[in-house]
């Protein structure tokens, strides 16, 4: 009896003190997006997933770099990085000091990637992030919230500054943090952000470098914040790494039986 | 299910680094370990022509639109080069969609279009493998809903240390760059 009340109480100072779990849930969702999975289809079906909650660390990086010391900047193949690579750690499985808790950037796609595997997981897909990009403090689409893209796009307007603060800034909906405001981000099918603004690819010759329907043209024009997103990864080729760019990992959530 | 996959998937990633070819330059694709099954069933990877110039694209083979003129565009360049370097050049072709083209359709690819095997391959890659192929070979797709996919279309030419000597987007005519680059 009295052991009893003790484990349980015993687990519920374990429940207090525990940290929230590593990864939000994110349920099974349509919506409108940027990028429309077909032409005239305007709205994609994400299936439910786990997103980590905040971009990874470069504490969090270093780990998998030690254990996995291919991905060291002095070992690494150039095929997946390019030379600026984790290029402003102390040395190559050091972070500099003081950016234990920031988010890890100056990582390539390949790299993020491979990060994301060891954990068991993968990067979001595009339709994934944008769906939690979606949301606001407190409801799950505040894309129509001009109050809300104002407070975003006021981000995309301010210098980028050589120190990235740490992660950990306000929850959205889903309990994720900084999807705004700290560090662009890789997703899964980066390189499939085959986009034209227009239809100008009508009657190009370059348009035969496309095939099946063509490039897909973008929705929601005034959502300049998303567009940026947009713009920035279809700029990026997968080795390449950038001082804003880092990245989260997500995994699929097993169906329930 | 899924995340047996992923897990499986994080395997075959491990693998790479560890199985990396120190000998290859660091800017060989060789560097990564695809796992390939060419149109005969024959299991190898990415560095099937390992010691040749080869020219490397991505396609699926149910594309009915631009897909057709890789083939064409792939000819014209190997006729387009002088008799020696033709006899030394190999192509790979590898599908984006692991799930239609099997190794058994991209045989019937190959007897229909009547392909040269002896100098080509056509490749089903692992579904884990193929984003990373892609990103490596600088060519986009992505799925429709209608299973079909929109895709860039690129031709890489390698060295025989599986660099990237020269590559175009160009479809229809052999690229002038590329031809340059072969005769060297």
């Amino acid at each position: 009896m009295k052991s009893t009340a003790l484990v349980l109480l015993m687990g519920a100072a374990v429940a207090a003190t525990a940290p929230p779990a590593q990864r939000a849930g994110i349920p099974a969702a349509t919506f409108a997006t940027i990028l429309p999975p077909a032409p005239g289809v305007a709205t994609v079906h994400v299936d439910a997933f786990e997103l980590d909650r905040t971009p990874v660390t470069n504490a969090a990086f270093a780990a998998f770099v030690r254990s996995t010391p291919a991905w060291r900047r002095d070992r690494v193949a150039r095929v997946f990085a390019d030379e600026r690579y984790l290029a402003h750690w102390r040395d190559a499985s050091t972070p500099a000091p003081g950016a234990e808790r920031a988010p890890v950037t100056q990582v390539s796609w390949f790299a993020a990637q491979a990060y994301c595997e060891a954990q068991g997981a993968r990067l979001p897909t595009w339709h994934e992030w944008e769906l939690v990009a979606a949301a606001g403090p407190d409801t799950a689409d505040a894309r129509s919230d001009p109050d809300w893209l104002q407070t975003i796009l006021s981000w995309y307007a301010r210098p980028a500054s050589d120190t990235l603060p740490d992660v950990g800034g306000a929850p959205n909906y889903y309990g994720v943090r900084d999807v705004h405001g700290l560090v662009w981000e890789w997703v899964l099918d980066a390189q499939s952000m085959m986009v034209s603004g227009d239809n100008r690819e009508q009657g190009d010759p370059d348009a035969l470098r496309f095939c099946g329907s063509g490039a897909v043209t973008m929705e929601q024009k005034e959502n300049y914040a998303m567009l940026m997103r947009i713009a920035t990864l279809s700029s990026m080729r997968a080795s390449y790494t950038s001082k804003s760019m880092g990245f989260r990992c997500a995994v699929p959530r097993p169906v329930p039986r | 299910m899924m995340s047996r996959l992923f897990a499986i998937a994080a395997l075959a990633w491990l693998a790479v680094p560890a199985a990396a070819r120190d000998s290859d330059p660091p800017g060989s694709l060789y560097r990564f370990e695809a796992k390939l099954t060419s149109q005969d069933g024959a299991a190898h990877g990415l560095d099937v022509y390992r010691g040749h110039p080869v020219l490397v694209t991505m396609f699926y083979g149910s594309c009915q639109a631009s897909c057709p003129l890789i083939i064409d565009t792939l000819r014209a360049t190997e006729r387009a080069v002088a008799p020696k370097v033709r006899a030394r050049l190999r192509v790979l072709m590898i599908s984006f969609d692991p799930a239609r083209d099997t190794p058994a359709a991209l045989g019937e690819i190959a007897r229909t279009r009547h392909i040269d095997t002896a100098r080509w391959t056509l490749a089903h890659a692992e579904p884990a493998d193929v984003r990373t192929l892609a990103a490596l070979l600088d060519v986009q797709y992505r799925q429709l809903p209608n299973g079909d996919f929109n895709h860039s279309t690129s031709i890489v030419l390698l060295s025989p240390a599986g660099e990237t000597l020269a590559s175009t987007h160009a479809l229809g005519h052999a690229d002038e760059a590329l031809l340059k680059r072969l005769a060297q």
